[in-house]
């Protein structure tokens, strides 16, 4: 297999590595440098549950491949608060319980994330609409939305 | 007791750590000297395997072995256990781990490959040379039970492995004595599992010890230790299983699969961990579903449309094995006769073998394919009888001063059922109201000026909670003055980990923040059953009530020594035990726990044994029966089809809620799930028996698009029938959702359009039924 040189931005940190060609986005992340909080639903592209950032963008971790990542600036859910200190987002997803089991949570963070730097003031109906390409078993969404528009409340408040 | 966490919507425990990437699945473990293993699977959904030559795959890069069932023969062989024997079942209908001859659905695993990676191991399934001989295909239940029919397995006379049958009075004189009989047929479709987290496995042979190590992404795995204890001929004491965090199990997780088995076998065949995580089409072919049962019945009801009796027949397509015996057909029986007070019902199901994968319980288990004939049963009486909907359900239901009431239906076990509590005509009234739908025809009307069709549907269901024997629960308060909860009950997002530490933190007067809840990892509490059932919050909430009880009895008991107080004059609150009323004389948990926990020489208070810690086991042998009502809108395109649910209402009452936060989750997440069983998921199958949807672009679950806002509404009536008042809540959104949904496509439609009897229902469909009504 033929190995390929890249380097990129991690959450922040330069990351060079050697990877092959065929190594997609999503196992590079959780693979070879161990960020876990990037999950795997589906592999063809329609779950989000991989949904990174990619220079500003949502990116599907799973149809990208890691050397088309070279020279990017990549941003994954690892880079949100922490369990110390949750984003905003990630608070309100606490609060009005927008998680169960947390499998597509991650990518529902990126996608609102990418969002809401882009839409300070989204509509519920925009957010549905956002996340029509973020599948959730567990919650039904209703609580996922409403934890958006209350992130963007609190955006709003403190910017 | 202070009750100042149970009934509060408190942001749950487990959430900071999920919320920042930090969750370990199973995909997230990562051992040292770790294989990775991926199966050969079968592509006919019934053949012999002539011959296997892996010896080209086996020259390939990073290929460590390639295993078929023979391989395994020093540590077990056989066909899997069941999970669920039934008398009618005369010898287990499973799988091996690893096809030895026949194959009998397409995706039954043949051989596994292991590699240094994933990609390398895929790389060499296409180089196994696998022939297989075609033999005759049964696609679905109905083609399997007709005469002259192709056998599934070919060793077998007869595609029929049971005959389940439900009776309550003398059917025949109630229908006999009816004013009205209607009989209608139902084709019910429930589709797969789609937990976003596929199923994956670890196991790690510990070669010092000679113990087995395995991690699962399972609902039951301490019923995947006990089994595979007694495959591999070992005791359960030398096999640790661990459910880590799991990403939604929706029950097909609950079942014990022969990948788990054969993960097993292959690390001990090679000495090395070995890891195997299913991909999304694989979940397609080889993780359980709930395909079709198509039902004849016939309904028996009074001049005032009073549901009197029902009668008919069920096929039910089980798939190409029983893994979990005849628990989903006896389920869907067991769910007769609803919130209907029936003099008489009889009902029989066949269970039939088909050469698709196995079909065991979903969200609901045939709780809501009955919801769905009952309910589709009294719009008939309303629809013929020209009746509000409504009404046929008020004056049919068990009403609630007959409460406890014994429907005359058996459960799965054979005993009687009797609801315990509730007011089944209420939940209706509820939702009627909440819907309003006194306005509706003014909604309708102005829908009609802008060319959509607007429909109104209810349905109702009462739902068996709370299933024994038990789930067990211990309490313990370190010495640092924390208390952990175990539990052998798995979580796969159910929040078991902030509402058992609710019930403890009340129990013992602490703050929640001190409680830790630990689950299903048998090295850390030695028994468990299923995630399963709509029965953790009952069984293991009452654990858990029993045995902190237990704690604080005991503290209270030690604290009286030291304080030298009675035990009556003592409280437990802030994480002390004080005297009433003197709350300076007070000894916090943490010495309690440190006296307890002993030094040397220096004795603890007589009659009080080392520990304060304490076990509890709820006795779970009455169930808990919850219920509720739907009531939602729908508005139609009729040039499209493209059906919206623009309103949705519940009521539902599961006793005493631990934490609405999470039961309004449950609950939503149920609902859609019913919305996607009624409209979109179709797991469809040629007549080769090949999968023909097995991507997400093919199969098509709900999205956050589609799905409307639904509006809660909870009634408590506490169960009598445990310490803390609860019933389940997990599946009750399921089970009414889908009849709800049809029941106001079909008011959309009209009086004219042909009665639905059918789900999930697409946009070309409802077209069709249109053109035919315009016709
Ligand atoms: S895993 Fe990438 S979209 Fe599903
Ligand atoms: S929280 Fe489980 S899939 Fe969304």
């Amino acid at each position: 297999m033929s190995a390929r040189k890249i380097n990129l931005t991690v959450n922040g940190e330069a990351v060079e590595a050697e990877v092959e060609a065929r190594l997609n986005l999503a196992d590079f992340l959780r693979q070879a440098i161990g960020l876990t909080g990037t999950h795997v639903g589906c592999e063809h592209g329609v779950c989000g549950a991989c949904t990174v950032i990619v220079d500003g963008r949502p990116a599907r971790a799973c149809l990208m491949l890691a050397v088309q990542a070279d020279g990017a600036k990549v941003e994954t859910v690892e880079s949100l608060g922490t369990p110390e200190s949750l984003s905003e987002l990630q608070q309100a997803f606490r609060d009005r319980h927008a998680l169960q089991c947390g499998f597509c949570t991650p990518g529902m963070l990126m996608t609102i994330e990418a969002l809401l730097r882009v839409e300070g003031s989204p509509t519920r109906e925009e957010i549905r609409d956002v996340l029509s390409g973020n599948l959730c078993r567990c919650t039904g969404y209703q609580a996922i939305v409403d934890a958006a528009l209350d992130a963007a409340e609190a955006r709003r408040g403190t910017r | 007791m202070s009750t100042r966490y149970f009934g509060a919507a408190v942001p749950r425990l487990e959430d900071p750590r999920l919320l920042t990437g930090r969750g370990t699945y199973v995909d997230d473990i990562v051992l040292p000297g770790m294989l990775h293993a991926v199966f050969l699977r079968s592509s006919v959904a019934h053949g012999r395997i002539r011959s296997l030559d892996p010896s080209a795959a086996l020259s390939m890069p990073g290929i460590r072995a390639v295993y078929a069932m023979a391989d395994f023969v020093s540590f077990g062989s056989g066909p899997m256990p069941t999970m669920a024997p039934h008398p009618l079942l005369k010898s287990p209908i499973t799988c091996s781990p690893l096809a030895v001859d026949e194959v009998r659905y397409v995706g039954e695993a043949i051989a596994m490959v292991l590699a240094d990676s994933r990609a390398e191991a895929e790389d060499a399934l296409a180089a196994i040379e696998l022939d297989i001989e075609h033999l005759p295909v049964v696609a679905n239940a109905r083609q399997g039970i007709a005469d002259g029919a192709p056998r599934a397995h070919s060793g077998r006379d007869s595609n029929v492995i049971a005959t389940l049958r439900g009776s309550h009075g003398n059917v025949d004189a109630v229908f006999a004595a009816a004013a009205h009989r209607f009989s209608e047929t139902f084709e019910i479709h429930r589709g797969g599992c789609h937990a976003m987290e596929c199923r994956g496995v670890v196991a790690a042979p510990e070669p010092r010890s000679g113990e087995l190590s395995l991690w699962t992404s399972s609902q039951s795995p301490y019923m995947v230790r006990r089994h595979l204890a007694t495959y591999l001929g070992r005791d359960e004491a030398d096999i640790r299983v661990t459910a880590p965090d799991v990403g939604g199990g929706f029950g097909p997780k609950a079942n014990v699969y022969p990948e788990e088995f054969a993960v097993a076998l292959a690390a001990l065949a090679c000495g090395h961990p070995v890891k195997w995580i299913e991909d999304r089409q694989e979940h397609f072919l080889a993780t359980t579903q709930q395909r079709d049962q198509f039902w004849s019945l016939e309904v028996a009801c009074d001049a005032a449309g009073r549901m009197l009796g029902v009668r008919g027949r069920c096929i039910h397509d089980n798939g190409a094995y029983a893994p979990y015996g005849l628990i989903l057909p006896a389920t869907a029986l067991a769910s007769f006769p609803g919130p209907y007070a029936l003099a008489a019902f009889d009902l029989s199901i066949d269970v039939v073998l088909t050469n698709l994968v196995p079909t065991t319980p979903v969200r609901g288990a045939g709780r809501p394919n009955a919801a769905f004939v009952l309910e589709r049963l009294a719009d008939t009486i309303a629809r013929r009888l020209n009746l509000p909907r409504e009404e046929v359900r008020r004056r049919s239901f068990v009403r609630a001063e007959q409460m406890p009431y014994v429907t005359g239906g058996k459960m799965r076990d054979g005993s009687p059922v009797a609801y315990d509590s509730g007011d089944y005509a209420k939940a209706l009234s509820l939702v009627v109201d909440k819907i309003d739908a006194a306005g509706f025809e003014e909604r309708r009307a102005e829908a009609a000026t802008r060319g959509r069709l607007l429909g109104l549907g209810f349905a109702s269901c009462v739902e068996d909670t709370g299933l024994g024997p038990f789930e067990g629960a211990s309490v313990r308060v370190t010495p640092a003055g924390k208390v952990v909860v175990a539990t052998g009950a798995a979580s796969q997002g159910q929040g078991h980990a902030t509402t058992l530490a609710q019930i403890a933190a009340d129990a013992l007067g602490v703050d929640l923040s001190q409680v830790t809840v630990k689950a299903a990892d048998s090295r850390i509490f030695p028994l468990g059953i299923s995630t399963i059932a709509s029965r953790v919050a009952v069984t293991a909430g009452s654990s858990v009530e029993i045995a902190a009880r237990k704690v604080r009895d005991k503290a209270i008991k030690v604290a009286a020594h030291i304080l030298e107080a009675g035990e009556h004059d003592l409280e437990i609150e802030n994480g002390q035990v004080r005297v009433v009323g003197v709350p300076d004389m007070n000894v916090p948990l943490s010495t309690i726990a440190r006296v307890l926990s002993g030094s040397a020489g220096v004795p603890i208070p007589a009659g009080v044994e080392p520990d304060l810690a304490a076990t509890g086991y709820f006795e779970a042998n009455q169930l808990a029966f919850a219920y509720g009502s739907q009531a939602c809108e729908v508005e139609i395109d009729p040039e499209t089809g493209d059906t919206r649910i623009t309103r949705y209402v519940v009521a539902h009452d599961c006793g005493r809620l631990i934490n609405p936060l999470i039961v309004d989750g449950q609950i939503r997440g149920g609902v859609v799930h019913g919305i996607g069983n009624a409209l979109f998921e179709h797991m469809r199958h040629d007549e080769a028996g090949q999968p023909l949807t097995a991507t997400y672009a093919d199969y098509l679950l709900p999205g956050a698009a589609e799905m409307p806002d639904i509006e809660i509404h909870h009634i408590e009536t506490p169960s009598p029938r445990n310490p803390i008042g609860a019933k389940g809540a997990g599946e009750g959104g399921t089970i009414p959702a889908v009849a709800c949904v049809i029941s106001a496509i079909q008011d959309a439609l009209g009086p004219a359009a042909p009665f639905i009897t059918m789900h999930p229902v697409s946009p070309e469909q409802i077209v069709e039924w249109i053109d035919q009504t315009r016709k």
